[in-house]
C-alpha cells in the first residue's frame, strides 16, 4: 500500500514524462503529430487494398447498425489493435533506454512504465476519436455508446500496463525479449479477426480423425473477445457480448496482476542490471 | 529538532559479476539457466548515523564501496542485508541533468527535470527564475538542451538539483564542474545550506573538500568500515594508511642502490621533524649502495597530505653529475629558505641511474614533516612565493 500512495505522490512527474514522451516524439519531423494519424490510415489503405479488393473479403453487415463498409470495419479493429501492439513494441525497452535515469535517480520506477503507456493512450484516444468521426459520417450514430468506449479502452489500457509491466522488466533480464515479441506480434495479429471477419474461422475441423472446435479454442485468446467487444460498441452499435467483455476484463485484471508481480519482483537489483 | 537522518544499519549490498555477459533469453534456455557469475560484496555491515544538520563524508579508494553506500542511502540500490532509514527529503546529485531530454527546451527540461527529483509544478514555478539566474543561461532557457554546450548542461542540471532544498543531499564527486565563477556559486551554496541546517552526505577524493567542509567523516576500504569519527582524526588516519611508514627500511631502490634513511637537518643540524617556514633546511639522503653504481640520480619529492606533489628537485635537473658511488654514504639536498607554507608535508626520495629515468617516488615510505608558522607573509595555500608588494600611483591621503 505504500507503494500505491508513492504513486499518487508521483501523479506530476507521471504527467512530466508522459509530457516528455508526447513532446519527444515528433520533435524535428515536418509532420509532426499528423504522423499519429498518417501511420493508421496507412496501413488500413494497405489492408484494404490488399484485403478488401484483392482478396474481396466482405465485410459483416452491423447489426442493429446496418452499416456495411469494410474500410470502418478494419478501423474499428486495428485502432485497438494498434495500442496494444505498439505497447508491446515499446514495453521491451521502457526500463533499458531509461537505464541512466534508473542509475542515478530514485523515484518508483513503474512511473517510467505508466508514463510510456499514458502516452500511446493518448495518441491512441486521437485516433478513436476519428474513427467516430468517420462512423458518424458514415451515419452510424456512436455517440451515446462514447461512455461505452473509454470504459473498454480503460480495461485495455489495465492489460497493457500489465503487459508493459511484465517486458519492461523481463527484458533488462534477457535482451532478446524484444526479438520474440516483435515475432510474436505478426503471429498474434493474423490470430484476430482485424482484417477478417470472425466467421471466416470455421466453428469444427476436422484434423486427423479428430473433431477440433477450431472457434473455441481460437476464442480462447483474449484479444478475440477485445476486438468483439469494440466491433460491438463501435461498428454494430450494440451492448458487447457480456462473456466477451467479462473474460476480456478477467485476462486484463490477471496481466496486470501477474506484470505487477514480476516487475516487483525484479525490480530491486534493476539499477546493477539495467 | 536533532536526530539521525540517516540510519544505516548493517548494510551489506553484493554485486554480480558475470563471467560471460550473456543476456540472452535463448541462450538461458539453451543452457538452462541465467549467464554464470560470481559474487562480489561491495559493502560488508555497514553501519553508521549521519547526524541532523552536519556534513557528513564518506571516503576511500577506488572501489572501497562508498559510491555503492550513497546510491544504498539514495535508494537507487537496495542493499541485500540491513536497513537504510532516511528522514525527511532526499536529492542526490549522482550526475546533473539525467534524465534530459535532448530534443525538449532548457524551459521543458527543468520541469521534467524537477519533477524526477520531486518537485511540484507550484514548486518549480516559484524557483524557475533562480533556477535558471543561479545556472547563468536565461538567454538560452528556450533552446534544446542538445545544443548545450556540456559546461551548460551539467550547470542547468546542478541548478535544480540544488534548488530542489532537501532535507538530505547526497553528493557524489560533482563539485569540480563548471568554470571557476560557478565553482565559487555552489560552494557559496553548500555553505548556505549548511548554515541553514541541512544534512549533506557527500562522496569525494578530494581530502580538502573533507577537511574544510565535513563533521564527521567514514572512512571504507574493500565495503567494509574502517574509521568513523571527525573529520580530522579519520582523514590523518586515512592518510596513515595510504602514505604512511612501515617497518622497513629500504625507502627507494635502483640498481643496488638504495636510500635506507630521510632526514631533515634543522640550521644547527640536528635531525628534525618540524621547522618553520623560512628557515634552512637539509635533506639528507642516506644511501648504500651495494655494487658500483655509476651515474646514480637522486631525488626528492615534497607532497601536501593529499597527494599533491609540490616540488621535485633532482640531481640530474639541477645539473649535477653524482660520481659512481659504491659502500654508505649519504646525499643533501640543501635548502637556504624552505618556502612551505605551515602544515604537515611528506618527504620521499627518488632514484635513477644513468639513462634511466627516476621512477614514481615511493610514498610508503615518507619523512613526514611538519612546518610551523614562520616569517611568510601568506596564510593560505602550501608555498610562499616570497613576493613583494608595490602600489603605483600618486594616491593622495583625503
Amino acid at each position: 500500500m505504500t507503494r500505491l500512495a508513492e504513486l499518487t505522490g508521483n501523479r506530476e512527474l507521471v504527467i512530466n514524462l508522459t509530457l516528455r514522451e508526447l513532446r519527444g516524439k515528433y520533435k524535428r519531423s515536418t509532420l509532426g503529430w499528423g504522423w499519429s494519424l498518417l501511420n493508421p490510415l496507412l496501413s488500413v489503405g494497405i489492408y484494404w487494398l490488399v484485403f478488401g479488393v484483392f482478396l474481396e473479403v466482405v465485410p459483416p453487415i452491423g447489426r442493429p447498425s446496418g452499416l456495411q463498409s469494410f474500410v470502418l470495419f478494419l478501423l474499428c479493429g486495428l485502432i485497438p489493435w494498434n495500442f496494444l501492439s505498439s505497447a508491446m513494441t515499446f514495453a521491451p525497452e521502457i526500463l533499458v533506454s531509461n537505464g541512466n535515469l534508473i542509475k542515478k535517480v530514485y523515484f518508483p520506477r513503474e512511473i517510467l512504465v505508466f508514463s510510456q503507456i499514458c502516452a500511446l493512450l493518448i495518441t491512441s484516444l486521437i485516433e478513436f476519436g476519428v474513427v467516430c468521426v468517420l462512423l458518424l459520417l458514415a451515419g452510424n450514430m456512436v455517440v451515446p455508446w462514447i461512455p461505452m468506449i473509454l470504459l473498454v479502452i480503460a480495461i485495455e489500457a489495465v492489460m497493457a500496463v500489465g503487459i508493459a509491466l511484465l517486458l519492461s522488466s523481463l527484458n533488462v533480464y534477457f535482451r532478446d525479449v524484444k526479438h520474440f515479441v516483435t515475432i510474436g506480434l505478426q503471429a498474434l495479429f493474423y490470430s484476430v479477426p482485424i482484417v477478417y471477419p470472425i466467421r471466416l474461422v470455421p466453428v469444427h475441423a476436422e484434423i486427423a480423425g479428430i473433431d477440433v472446435p477450431v472457434r473455441r479454442i481460437y476464442e480462447l485468446n483474449p484479444l478475440v473477445r477485445m476486438v468483439a467487444v469494440f466491433r460491438d460498441v463501435l461498428y454494430n452499435l450494440r451492448f458487447p457480448n457480456i462473456w466477451d467483455l467479462g473474460y476480456f476484463a478477467l485476462w486484463a485484471i490477471g496481466l496486470c496482476a501477474f506484470g505487477w508481480f514480476v516487475f516487483h519482483k525484479l525490480e530491486p537489483r534493476l539499477a546493477e542490471e539495467v | 529538532m536533532s536526530g539521525f537522518v540517516v540510519e544505516v544499519a548493517d548494510v551489506s549490498k553484493r554485486f554480480r559479476l558475470y563471467h560471460e555477459r550473456n543476456q540472452s533469453l535463448k541462450a538461458s534456455v539453451m543452457r538452462g539457466r541465467r549467464a554464470r557469475y560470481d559474487e562480489f560484496w561491495a559493502l560488508r555491515d555497514v553501519s553508521i548515523e549521519v547526524l541532523e544538520g552536519t556534513t557528513f563524508g564518506l571516503i576511500g579508494e577506488n572501489g572501497s564501496g562508498k559510491s555503492t553506500l550513497l546510491k544504498c542511502m539514495a535508494r537507487i540500490l537496495r542493499p541485500d542485508k540491513g536497513e537504510i532509514v532516511t528522514r525527511g527529503k532526499i536529492s542526490a546529485l549522482l550526475e546533473l541533468g539525467a534524465g534530459f531530454h535532448p530534443e525538449l527546451s532548457g524551459r521543458e527540461n527543468v520541469y521534467l527535470n524537477g519533477s524526477i527529483l520531486g518537485l511540484s509544478r507550484r514548486q518549480l514555478n516559484t524557483r524557475f527564475d533562480e533556477i535558471v539566474a543561479f545556472a547563468g543561461l536565461e538567454k538560452f532557457i528556450d533552446t534544446p538542451v542538445k545544443n548545450y554546450s556540456s559546461g551548460m548542461y551539467v550547470r542547468l542540471g546542478f541548478s535544480v538539483a540544488i534548488n530542489v532544498d532537501p532535507d538530505l543531499l547526497l553528493i557524489d564527486e560533482v563539485l569540480a564542474v563548471g568554470d571557476a565563477e560557478f565553482q565559487r556559486r555552489c560552494s557559496d551554496k553548500f555553505a548556505e545550506l549548511r548554515a541553514k541546517g541541512k544534512t549533506i552526505v557527500i562522496v569525494t577524493h578530494s581530502l580538502q573538500t573533507v577537511r574544510e567542509m565535513c563533521d564527521q567523516v567514514a572512512l571504507l576500504e574493500h565495503g567494509v568500515l574502517r574509521a568513523v569519527g571527525p573529520a580530522k582524526e579519520v582523514v590523518d588516519r586515512y592518510l596513515g594508511d595510504v602514505f604512511g611508514e612501515d617497518d622497513s627500511t629500504r625507502i627507494d631502490s635502483a640498481d643496488g642502490l638504495n636510500v635506507e634513511r630521510i632526514e631533515m637537518l634543522n640550521a644547527s643540524g640536528l635531525a628534525v621533524e618540524s621547522v618553520r617556514t623560512g628557515e634552512p633546511v637539509v635533506l639528507r639522503l642516506h644511501y648504500a649502495a651495494e655494487d658500483t653504481v655509476d651515474q646514480p640520480v637522486f631525488g626528492v619529492s615534497v607532497h601536501s597530505l593529499d597527494g599533491i606533489e609540490i616540488s621535485r628537485p633532482t640531481t640530474n635537473g639541477a645539473g649535477v653529475m653524482v660520481p659512481p658511488l659504491h659502500g654508505e654514504g649519504s646525499v643533501d639536498f640543501g635548502i637556504d629558505r624552505l618556502l612551505l607554507l605551515p602544515g604537515t608535508y611528506d618527504i620521499t626520495a627518488t632514484l635513477g641511474s644513468g639513462a634511466i629515468s627516476n621512477g614514481p617516488p615511493d610514498r610508503d615510505h615518507a619523512l613526514r614533516i611538519t612546518v610551523e608558522l614562520g616569517d611568510a607573509a601568506e596564510e593560505h595555500g602550501l608555498v610562499s612565493l616570497g613576493g613583494h608588494w608595490e602600489v603605483a600611483g600618486n594616491g593622495r591621503a583625503r
